[in-house]
């Protein structure tokens, strides 16, 4: 089973904040299957305390993820934002970033998805590719470019 | 043999990612895996788990002064900007070769 799924990849996507892209993806990997119904909760907490925006370029990303344990099945979720949403840093809490691309990360064993993550990061790092995919409004064409970086 | 702690917020995902950037970058060099082990944990971890080892490199933020070994901001190894002064300071402060 791959990981990115056609119907789990969402462009223009009209949030206010990050927790409500928070409950937006959560809900979408919910009803998909691919989590239980405390992940989206287990997700914001984690994000309070560990936030997961990546200062990486032009188009930051997000990457909010929580523990194995709420998780049914290894999925992301992608949300491209129509207006960026702050998320705090990685690495410094109080400082926030504009944030583009939201990839919601639910991951069912603890590091088994090394060659994902490797290849995610890596397509992070490709802005180019990232403005391409910021720009698109087709769900599909999203999908295409990002299955093939990961899949 | 050093022992190198990698830690994120979960100790699943940015860590691992963080561990085999450190691990390609180190074999770059020609630093050879007999000098070094990795291992991973979350922050939370990273305390109670510093008397066995030389050094936790962190992908979140981390002020702790009950540790005592030296801890580094490991977030260059997943965005790659800055991540030669991340090797730099891991290779000198633990003296690799």
């Amino acid at each position: 089973m791959e990981v990115t799924q056609r119907n789990l990849i969402f462009s223009k996507v009209d949030s206010k904040n990050s927790n409500e892209i928070i409950h937006y993806l959560a809900e979408k990997l919910f009803k998909a299957g691919k989590v239980n119904k405390d992940f989206e909760q287990a997700v914001k907490e984690r994000e309070r305390v560990y936030p997961t925006g990546l200062p990486i370029g032009d188009i930051p990303v997000a990457i909010p993820h929580t523990d194995v344990k709420y998780v049914k099945q290894s999925a992301i979720a992608i949300a491209i934002l129509k207006n960026p949403v702050e998320f705090h840093n990685m690495a410094k809490n109080d400082e926030s970033i504009n944030v583009k691309i939201v990839v919601m990360l639910a991951m069912k064993e603890p590091h088994s998805q090394v060659d994902m993550l490797q290849k995610l990061m890596k397509m992070f790092q490709n802005q180019d590719l990232l403005t391409k995919i910021s720009n698109l409004d087709d769900n599909d064409e999203i999908y295409e470019i990002v299955s093939k970086q990961i899949d | 043999m050093k022992k190198i702690l990698l830690a994120c917020g979960a100790g699943v995902v940015t860590s691992t990612a963080a561990m085999n950037k450190l691990q390609e970058e180190l074999d770059a060099r020609g630093i050879s895996q007999d000098e070094y082990k990795l291992g991973q944990s979350s922050v939370a971890e990273v305390e109670a788990l510093s008397g066995q080892y030389d050094m936790a490199i962190t992908t979140t933020q981390y002020d702790n002064d009950a540790i005592k070994i030296p801890v580094i901001n490991g977030l260059p190894l997943l965005t790659n900007i800055g991540v030669d002064t991340v090797i730099d300071k891991v290779v000198d402060e633990l003296d690799l070769k």
